[in-house]
């Protein structure tokens, strides 16, 4: 069957009819527009807890939410806002009965330190017999005072709660690709509607994950920028001084139907999901093959699945991380697609100003993207003021763009191997 | 979301490698053997490790003939070990081992839930922060002497299929379903929706779960879903308020469409014919027992259920397993968590693997309990029903039917 509605390969298309963003720089897609085409950073001090003794004492906290930060309640009010946006927007169902799926993009929700302190002092108070630590462990869980704790380290609960505000349809899926997550559940959606298994899905991610643990962690790999003053300038991507990525808190949501279902209740339509690609690394746990072949393959899928040659891509959202290996990779891996091309597309970093968001980073640089072509404003790379020669990129450094964009390709690398990019575009066909 | 069912003319998703390592054994060879007809079932419990609570645990693994390689296995912790290792069964049972050109069309889908730890890093930072001010930085400075960051890796519940893609060479396409039962229940979903639909061929989707990790334990106890005391069969614990015994579990499948499997001369277990998911609870008018039994006809039916021990949710698919007697089938019901134990994330790829099991021995198990509610199965297994509920919401069920 060709109609408008399918692609040449007979899918139904998937557009979007929704969008909802949240990070550093803001709640909504108006407050966080205006501050990244402004070159705004998000980036600041971490004032939410002590920094002494640690190498990075920077990140893109969002401290205006008030309520006592924990992962998986901060993922979930943070998801709440930019689902209500995106809902609002697409104008789909009705207050919680949301006509779809909902997948989410979620970070790992783990017991924070105040708590497990408590609990192996508890636990330490009961232990006895030959498995002390288990056996106290247990008892102290059982007491019932840590029910609150143990319940938001269910990996599910975010997407559940999602669920049960919104009124999605089925069972939520929850799902991780470590930085890749929110593409991947771009992905997800769009998938289940080529395949005709939902005319609607919500498409989340959020990462609320500034805590004193995961900083020592990235910190303890060399991930994470050292350049804490001015804290605004330390995320610099394919800059010559680039040192690691700055940890970023946000959250996006869309929605995303087929291209009939929206028709069909008229619906406004965003833009297109025209192609999503994929390729898992065997090389390492934490760097890419050094021949991009990963990279270059997640790509060429990306491509090949929305039928279009490199030269459709008027713009790259990439991963751009402003760590010494992506940015690198990065680019090999874009000249290696573009050619002789590569200097005329403009390939510009959100992450210098809303940070490394982690699970929400593919969905919240999908939402930029479509922002781009929609207002035909290029966001700049900012920091870059000593370009890499390595990396002769047009990165739109330091101040936006006007330029008519109507095909970009977004990337998101992950912690792992596992590699999304997705073609969005204004148009279907 | 709609029932997925089998359809002429689209391509039928089939199981043809299992790999599962339990309480009870390596393989499906080893399953069949302590379950399988004839064999006196003696389920292996722990009952004095997580005292009052009884757990499955695994015995030792020779991981090394999966996973060959030191360095390797020096980057995982037992979570991931396991799973690996699975992972790696499976792919030896599908006779796909050393076939890097397959694999690398190969898309892998893992379930994960609470991932992994260094519990020895957690102990010696408590341990020395256990006499300081409880402020920041004294913590901050023991988790940057203390915490190593290639096991932090393992936090990221992606990581198991990071290895596993690093060891393995499995390389195509790659997620992992976070959370606990259900998690399992929307990969395998995923993988037969995909091959349905004709979009892929080629699947490897699993789990690993350890009943002795400190979160899985804390989660369960802390929550109150854990049976307290020596083991009884799931069918006979609501009487003391039910619960689940946690059962460690490594279980993957290779699962892949029929022409790909008959191009390549592929073994094969069974079909997943019908498989479907929701959040409405077991017992309920669209629970995913009665969707999956809804249009099939009347007669024998080997029902391997994933009920838990937990109430009501146990309860609740029992009566809607007895009413499939009401209807005209013949359920000859196999707890499996009375054996096993719950495997969480493991749990329904674990039921699937007996399922596969069984319809390539064509033959049923024998009752796992004496509780008188698992009856004898009168027939050659031709039709397996698979559940699982979640410890805390949704459920899951598909239908395994011996390869034609």
């Amino acid at each position: 069957m060709t109609d408008r509605t399918h692609d040449d390969r007979g899918r139904p298309i998937a557009v979007i009819t929704g969008m909802g963003v949240v990070t550093a720089l803001g709640v909504g897609k108006d407050d966080n527009w205006r501050a990244l085409t402004d070159g705004r950073s998000g980036i600041r001090r971490i004032g939410r807890f002590p920094t002494d003794g640690l190498r990075t004492t920077i990140a893109a906290e969002i401290d205006f939410m008030g309520a006592e930060p924990r992962v998986a309640t901060m993922c979930f009010d943070l998801a709440v806002l930019a689902v209500e946006e995106a809902i609002g927007e697409a104008g789909i169902g009705s207050r919680a009965d949301f006509p779809g799926l909902l997948v989410t993009a979620v970070p790992p929700m783990e017991l924070e330190w105040p708590e497990r302190r408590a609990i192996a002092q508890s636990a330490a108070a009961r232990a006895e017999g030959a498995n002390r630590h288990i056996t106290g462990l247990i008892a102290a869980a059982a007491t019932g005072e840590w029910t609150d704790a143990f319940a938001n380290v269910q990996r599910e609960c975010v997407a559940e709660r999602l669920a049960d505000r919104f009124g999605t349809r089925g069972l939520p899926v929850s799902l991780s690709t470590a930085c890749a997550s929110g593409a991947s559940a771009i992905q997800f959606g769009v998938e289940a509607i080529r395949r005709g298994e939902a005319d609607a899905v919500l498409c989340v991610g959020t990462d609320a994950t500034v805590n004193p643990e995961s900083l020592v962690r990235f910190s303890l790999l060399s991930a994470l920028s050292t350049h804490n003053d001015p804290p605004e300038g330390a995320a610099r991507p394919f800059s010559r001084d680039r040192d690691g990525f700055v940890m970023g808190e946000g959250a996006a949501a869309l929605v995303i139907e087929s291209m009939e279902s929206a028709l069909a209740r008229g619906a406004g339509m965003l833009g297109v999901v025209r192609g999503c690609g994929e390729r898992a690394d065997s090389f390492h746990r934490t760097r890419s093959n050094p021949d991009g072949s990963a990279i270059i393959g997640a790509l060429e899928n990306a491509l090949a699945d929305a039928g279009l040659p490199p030269g459709a891509i008027d713009y790259v959202n990439p991963h751009g991380t402003g760590t010494p290996e992506n940015d690198k990779m990065e680019y090999l891996s874009l000249a290696a697609i573009f050619g002789d091309r590569l200097p005329e597309v403009p390939v510009s970093s959100n992450k210098s100003m809303i940070g490394h968001t982690l699970s929400a980073a593919g969905t919240i640089e999908a939402v930029f993207s479509l922002l781009t072509i929609a207002t035909g404003t290029l966001p700049p790379t900012i920091n870059y003021n000593t370009p890499d020669p390595d990396i002769p990129l047009d990165v739109v450094p330091n101040v936006k763009r006007d330029r008519q964009v109507a095909t970009v390709l977004s990337n998101s690398f992950g912690f792992g191997g596992q590699n999304v990019s997705l073609v969005l575009a204004a148009e279907p066909h | 979301m709609a029932i997925l069912v089998s359809q002429a003319g689209r391509p039928r998703a089939l199981i043809t490698g299992v790999g599962m390592v339990s309480s009870l054994g390596d393989g499906a060879d080893g399953h069949w053997s302590r379950l399988g007809e004839g064999a006196p079932v003696r389920p292996v419990v722990d009952d004095s490790l997580a005292a009052p609570y009884a757990l499955h645990t695994i015995g030792e693994i020779a991981y090394e003939a999966q996973i060959p390689g030191r360095g390797d296995r020096r980057q995982m912790g037992p979570w991931q070990l396991l799973g690996t290792y699975a992972a790696g069964l499976a792919l030896s049972d599908a006779g796909l081992a050393g076939d890097d050109e397959a694999k690398s069309r190969m898309n892998l889908l893992v379930a994960a839930g609470t991932a992994e730890r260094d519990p020895e890093s957690d102990a010696a930072v408590l341990e020395r922060v256990h006499s300081l001010p409880a402020d920041g930085a004294a913590l901050n400075r023991q988790m940057m002497d203390t915490l190593r960051p290639t096991l932090f890796l393992a936090q990221l519940a992606n990581l198991l299929a990071g290895n596993i893609s690093i060891v393995h060479k499995v390389t195509r396409s790659s997620c992992t379903f976070m959370g606990a039962e259900m998690a399992g229940v929307s990969a395998v979903e995923n993988a037969v929706a995909r091959i349905r639909s004709g979009a892929d061929q080629l699947f490897l989707v699993g789990a690993s779960f350890l009943a002795a990790a400190d979160e899985n334990l804390c989660i369960l106890a802390g929550l109150g879903r854990a049976w307290k005391g020596p083991w009884r069969s799931v069918w006979q614990r609501a009487g003391a308020g039910g619960g689940a015994m946690a059962g460690s579990v490594g279980a993957f499948l290779v699962i892949e469409s029929g022409e790909h499997a008959e191009r390549r001369g592929a073994p094969c277990y069974g079909e997943i014919e019908r498989i479907v998911s929701g959040r409405d609870a077991p017992g309920s008018d669209a629970c995913p027992i009665r969707r999956v039994t809804g249009e099939l006809a009347p007669g024998p039916l080997l029902v391997l259920s994933g009920a838990s021990g937990i109430e009501p949710h146990t309860g609740a698919e029992r009566q809607c397993l007895e009413e499939l007697r009401s209807r005209g089938f013949e359920p000859a019901v196999r707890g499996f968590a009375s054996v096993l134990g719950l495997a969480e994330e493991a749990h329904f790829p674990a039921g699937l693997a007996l399922a596969a099991i069984a319809a390539r021995r064509r033959a049923a198990y024998d009752p796992f309990d004496d509780s008188g509610f698992e009856q004898p199965a009168r027939a050659v297994p031709e039709r397996i029903l698979v559940t699982t509920s979640g410890q805390w919401r949704g459920a899951g069920a598909g239908l395994v039917v011996p390869a034609g």
